[in-house]
């Protein structure tokens, strides 16, 4: 019953989808604005049936419906009541549904909200980027109906009595968010590329396509960052080989539309302001799209052995299919406007912010051509010399490490530094002191003992960045303060509420600063020893003095937990007992782990418990130190609050006649122009 | 072009060749080769002082694990040669005689493998019942196991 009505369902939309896409375009097309609203009409029936969908799924796998292969497969009876709503995207064919869905309701969103915008480019892109976003999601649903149906029942009609349950690797709240907020990265972006395409076929390639999908892009990009945090928390939290990243290819999958989309996100203030890198940019969000497409069809092709990549199947080729599709064809529309794309401004000078951004760009796709490299080279040594190599994390960090402490330099240079040319004298204002406390955090650090060019470089590239920020904001509060007579908080405020595109941009900045600052420590500076303890023996370690007590075992309704109890002390301080575990789940080969981590802000101390005697007799342990690693975590918060206040609706600022020389000149500070 | 474009193209020549060098570099050094235990031996001389992934069958009787000194060694086979592999650590939860697995580490003089690291393979994504356990749904085969004799008339009515 599910079944047919699921299947029902996404055949369904598929013709709707269908639909969309040819009326979107011929109504824009040939001026038929009857056709075009028929085309948005169904834009919101697709929302309305991909609900149902999920919907439809999700009570299946709610009632255990075990006449679905894929509900069979994702959940049990005794797997827990969250667990069984993310079975939704537990496996490939939910997670393809999942995809789908966010699709559908963010192409209703366009529809709703861009249908009412009055600006006459939006108007003019906004069927064609329907149809854009309609022939995306008809892919998606191409794979649901044919090689990934997640309404597929078993073959034979043979109900199990029981489903094997949720893969135990997932049964963690870090995720159950990670692919949600991954998802919605992806196909944010989906957006901001359906309007590009729609500026290439209109031909109408100022920079409207880029100021009404401006918010689009900042949420994507966010969910993405989220996403990829959250995935890093879960691999530190329940994977339990003591880090965040161990450039794996479905992490890097990840990563490369990430850097492509963090440099759309740059390269369109250049274009937005100066009129130039037109072609870059479009070239940077298909990209940006591409790769997502990519990513699916490396981790879900099976051609690469990946730790958890899911599954072999066909829909691999769809991908690739849909990769040549988007590429050829996004590439053939850019280069057949290429007239239309000529640069209005010209690179003034070297020493400006278009330069700075130009270079944050090369940076950053230099990073994603490396990750690229790094996640394919296998494939190429086999197929060109027939060698089976592994390319590791040596590589990646060889080359990344140089590349992002170039992007945290221009990190605290680009926000500040002029348009067209700087003088002299505003570097020295804007970098003097910032660069000193850099080389003094450097130095000072040189001198407690911390050796290592990249890790200095590292801390001291933070200590600047976060100096340029925090002097940012106390200029701009402090000018405001003087020539408006509040307090300097409260001006901080009004500053920060009247541009918060910009001091979003800088909060999120600091944001990154707090997790390079993580990511180098954690990395760099681990410290770890694996130990033998026998019941009432300790161990010291950094510190820390780990005493074995006893195993214990629980049996849980859908796991058997064996753990062992660790009373932990440090100095005169106890720190209280620490169990870390292994889970045995039914029907599945291996245990999971259970890390126990003591977080501070210096440090966590990581406990992972490895071979344990039958009769308790002795237990292994491996003992990690990993230092601030809690400010990866802070960073991630930091840059939430910093988008979340670059998507606010602006304030408008009411100019009173006779204050405006003073409001003019602060307004010009708060931009970051020179005065 | 003006001398500002041609300074342009010349400062991004640099940085691209910088980046050229840099990848180049790090790949001659940081590839990890992966052989088995027969490629191994032929290599010789050749294969010391590589970073190599080893990958094999752990051999049946040769598993000696002492977990008070975390001593841990074993041989790796692909059927023909067989070679000797010390690790300091405690072997990954699905290792064990019999099963699949690869180590990354280096060779040394004597022949014998030094493992850096170990990774167990997973021989199937879930294991196959054993008699008397509840059915379970298995990937792509859809067999019961027989009901154990005490199991409750609740899970045989849910057939």
């Amino acid at each position: 019953m599910t079944a047919t009505l699921g299947t029902v369902t996404l055949v369904t939309a598929f013709g709707l989808t269908l639909y969309a896409m040819v009326a979107s375009y011929c109504g824009a097309r040939f001026s038929r604005p009857a056709l075009a609203a028929s085309a948005q009409a169904g834009v919101l029936a697709l929302a309305g049936l991909l609900t149902l969908a999920v919907v439809l799924m999700e009570v299946a796998l709610l009632t255990n419906d075990f006449s679905l292969e894929y509900v069979a497969r994702n959940t049990s009876r005794a797997t827990p009541l969250v667990y069984k709503v993310s079975g939704l995207y537990g496996a490939l064919e939910g997670s393809i549904l999942l995809w789908l869905f966010m699709l559908g309701l963010f192409s209703a969103l366009v529809v709703l909200i861009y249908r009412r915008d009055e600006r006459p480019t939006t108007q003019a892109l906004l069927p064609y980027a329907i149809s854009v976003l309609m022939a995306v999601t008809g892919f998606f649903l191409l794979v649901t109906v044919v090689p990934a149906n997640p309404f597929a029942t078993i073959p034979g009609g043979f109900v199990p009595p029981d489903g094997q349950g949720l893969n135990p690797l997932l049964h963690d709240p870090g995720m159950a968010a990670h692919p949600p907020m991954l998802y919605l990265g992806f196909t944010g972006f989906t957006v901001p590329f359906a309007f590009g395409m729609a500026a290439l076929i209109t031909g109408r390639l100022d920079h409207g396509w880029i100021v009404s999908t401006r918010k689009w892009t900042v949420a994507a990009w966010y969910f993405l960052s989220a996403g990829i945090l959250l995935g890093g928390w879960w691999a530190y939290h329940v994977l339990g080989w003591g880090g965040i990243w161990a450039w794996d290819p479905v992490e890097n999958a990840s990563f490369m539309p990430w850097l492509t989309g963090t440099a759309f996100l740059h390269s369109v203030m250049v274009q937005e302001r100066r009129g130039m890198l037109k072609v870059w940019t479009l070239v940077l969000i298909i990209l940006t799209f591409v790769l997502t497409l990519f990513g699916t069809f490396l981790t879900r092709s099976g051609i690469l052995s990946s730790v958890h990549a899911f599954t072999t199947s066909s829909i691999g080729l769809y991908f690739l299919g849909a990769v040549a599709v988007a590429l050829v064809g996004s590439l053939t529309l850019l280069a057949a406007r290429g007239d239309k794309l000529r640069s209005e401004g010209t690179l003034d000078s070297v020493v400006s912010r278009e330069s700075a951004f130009l270079m944050n760009n090369v940076f950053l796709v230099g990073a994603c051509f490396t990750v690229f490299l790094g996640t394919i080279f296998p494939l190429l040594a086999e197929a060109v010399r027939g060698v089976k190599v592994s390319v590791g994390a040596p590589f990646f960090n060889a080359v990344n490490v140089p590349l992002g402490l170039g992007l945290l330099l221009l990190m605290g240079i680009g926000p500040l530094i002029a348009w067209r040319r700087a003088s002299y004298e505003q570097l020295r204002r804007h970098f003097l002191w910032p660069g000193v406390a850099g080389l003094a955090a450097a130095a000072l650090l040189f001198a407690l003992g911390v050796r290592g060019w990249p890790a200095l470089s590292a801390f001291g590239l933070g200590t600047f960045v976060a100096a340029v920020v925090v002097g940012e904001f106390a200029r701009v509060a402090r000018a405001r303060a003087a020539a408006t007579g509040e307090r300097f908080w409260t001006a901080l405020g009004e500053v920060a509420a009247r541009n918060r595109r910009r001091y979003g941009g800088l909060i999120i900045h600091l944001g990154i600063v707090c997790i390079a600052v993580g990511i180098t420590a954690s990395f760099g500076f681990q410290k770890a020893r694996e130990v033998s303890l026998a019941p009432g023996e300790a161990v010291e370690f950094e510190g820390y003095r780990i005493r074995y007590l006893e195993v214990t075992a629980d049996q849980q309704p859908h796991r058997f937990v064996l753990g062992a109890r660790l009373d932990v002390t440090r100095g005169d301080e106890r720190l209280g007992a620490f169990v870390p575990a292994k889970n045995f789940f039914e029907g599945r080969q291996d245990p999971t782990t259970t890390v126990a981590i003591r977080s501070t802000l210096k440090e966590d101390l990581y406990l992972i418990l490895g071979d344990v005697a039958p009769d308790g007799s002795h237990v292994t342990l491996r003992v990690l130190v990993n230092p601030l690693v809690m400010w990866i975590w802070i960073g991630g918060v930091v840059l939430s609050l910093g988008t979340l206040l670059s998507v606010l609706p602006e304030r408008q600022t009411v100019l009173v006649p006779a204050a405006r020389p003073v409001r003019a000149g602060l307004a010009a500070a708060a931009r970051g122009q020179p005065e | 072009m003006s001398t500002r474009g041609k300074k342009l193209l010349a400062g991004g020549a640099v940085i691209l060749a910088a980046l050229g060098y840099l990848i180049y570099s790090s790949m001659s050094t940081a590839v990890v080769y992966f052989v088995t235990p027969t490629e191994l031996v032929e290599q010789g001389a050749g294969a010391r002082n590589k970073a190599l992934r080893l990958g094999g069958m752990v051999e049946q009787g040769s598993l000696d694990w002492n977990p008070r000194t975390l001593d841990l060694r074993f041989r790796l086979t692909d059927g023909k040669t067989s070679i000797p592999v010390a690790h300091k650590g405690t072997p990954p939860d699905l290792f064990a005689e019999g099963k699949g697995a690869v180590v990354e580490g280096r060779v040394n003089p004597d022949g014998s493998f030094a493992a850096s690291a170990i990774m167990a393979k997973h021989s199937e994504e879930y294991r196959p019942p054993k008699a008397g356990e509840m059915p379970v749904f298995q990937k792509g085969r859809y067999q019961q196991a027989p009901l154990a004799p005490g199991a409750s008339a609740s899970e045989a009515t849910q057939r």
